[in-house]
């Protein structure tokens, strides 16, 4: 099999029986006025090139010596990743700082490694935490189950839960690796109030899920104001509220 | 052995422990346990573009005896458990484990008869790292957390022998994971 295709085995078989016979005895007599093999690699080569074979490996040392460094410093300085990189979740709000998680359960049915545990619970007037019958109560991932395949994220009804591009994740123990809802939450931006309270006058659900809400309104901060007075996020979101309602009322007139 | 183990605890010692502390994590060398595509990602955090020699570790140990850290990196079978197990007995003190990528950290989405629920069964894991497989600068990342642990360094001293004596026994005694509830298992 070795010398197949070298053009001088006679008993040839296949498509070597098809080759004209002309062809057959020109190969014949090229093999025979060189040798078949080239054992050392350097026949080819005259005197200069031969003397230089030993160091010419080092032209590629060389030459490498003037590229670019490809290392990344990466600790230092941080390359980051690609906008759509799977990296840890988050579950997102809506503008006046309900949660959009309504505690449906569909990413943990959906997930593939069993990392999602959702247990959901009733909104009440008194405490009311996402547009609708139902919020999330208790959320957890399990980040040393969690494959990052973003199937929970596809079948997420109400866009609540995304991936960001975080993924320094590395923990000392298994209980630290599972994310609660606290963690996972995203921060309140300025101008958000802070969960439970009652939806805006006037709308439903499925105006939250339209995003024709666009902040907290003058009677969610006075609800909040009422029952909570020291809430953080209250100053902003009153200044917010102002705002809105003076710009609505500018646009009517 | 020496000085060190006459001398009593905390006197002395205290910049001892720094320093030593110092010196095993800028130097540590990991042993190949490389079990599956986790593996492709440590070796891609050798090469230049990352370059583990940044950190003093692009040396990778075949032989157990000059490794002092295992990155167990991949999913480890019922019948891989007990080689796991003899190199990192095989391996001088002191050691230290990474658990690579959710398969080595708990099973991952291979919950089934073929594979260890976590690595964490047959090993003492410093570091659990997430990520399937994890990127290497996430794997780099996880080292320098480890490397963070070894500078505050372990006890030296007369009263190592009692402390890790003590910190074995805390771990018997601790709940398995198997009997803990929710997401553990």
């Amino acid at each position: 099999m070795a010398d197949q295709g070298k053009g001088r085995s006679p008993a040839r078989t296949g498509t070597g029986k098809n080759v004209p016979a002309k062809t057959k005895t020109k190969a014949k007599a090229k093999a025979k006025a060189k040798p078949d093999f080239d054992v050392d690699g350097d026949s080819d080569k005259n005197a200069v090139q031969e003397f230089l074979a030993p160091v010419a490996g080092f032209g590629v040392t060389m030459s490498t010596l003037f590229r670019p460094v490809v290392t990344e410093q990466y600790p230092f300085e941080k390359k980051g990743t690609y906008p759509r990189y799977h990296g840890r979740h988050q579950l997102n709000r809506y503008a006046d700082g309900l949660e959009k998680c309504i505690g449906c359960e569909l990413c943990a049915w959906v997930c593939p490694a069993d990392a999602i545990y959702v247990e959901s619970g009733n909104n009440t007037p008194g405490a009311q935490y996402s547009p609708g019958e139902r919020y999330g109560k208790v959320y957890q991932i399990n980040y040393l189950r969690c494959i990052f395949c973003a199937l929970c994220i596809e079948a997420c009804p109400t866009r609540a839960l995304t991936m960001t591009n975080d993924f320094e994740l590395a923990g000392t123990s298994r209980a630290e690796m599972i994310f609660e809802k606290e963690t996972l939450l995203a921060p309140l931006r300025s101008g958000m109030l802070a969960a439970p309270h009652p939806m805006i006058e006037g709308t439903d659900d499925d105006d939250y899920y339209r995003n024709e809400v666009t902040g907290p309104s003058l009677d969610q901060v006075d609800w909040v104001r009422e029952r909570r007075p020291d809430d953080e996020t209250l100053e902003a979101a009153a200044a917010a509220a102002q705002r809105a309602a003076q710009a609505t009322v500018g646009g009517a007139e | 052995m020496g000085l060190e183990e006459k001398l009593p605890s905390g006197f002395v010692l205290g910049k001892v422990e720094d320093l030593v502390g110092w010196v095993r994590s800028s130097s540590m060398w990991p042993v190949t346990m490389g079990l599956a595509c986790c593996a492709i990602e440590m070796m891609a955090a050798g090469t230049p573009r990352f370059d583990l020699a940044r950190f003093g570790m692009e040396v990778f140990r075949a032989s157990p005896r000059q490794a002092d850290l295992m990155i167990v990196s991949g999913r480890v079978s019922h019948k891989m458990a007990p080689v796991l197990r003899t190199v990192y007995d095989q391996m001088a003190d002191p050691k230290w484990v990474i658990s690579m990528g959710v398969c080595a950290s708990s099973g991952g989405m291979f919950n089934n008869y073929a594979i260890v629920q976590g690595v964490d069964h047959i090993l003492p894991v410093d570091i659990y790292l997430p990520g399937c497989p994890p990127r290497p600068e996430m794997l780099i990342n996880a080292i320098l957390e480890l490397h963070k642990q070894v500078i505050k360094g372990g006890p030296l001293g007369a009263h190592r022998e009692e402390i890790n004596q003590q910190v074995e026994a805390a771990a018997l005694r601790a709940t398995p994971t198997h009997e803990m509830k929710g997401l553990l298992a």
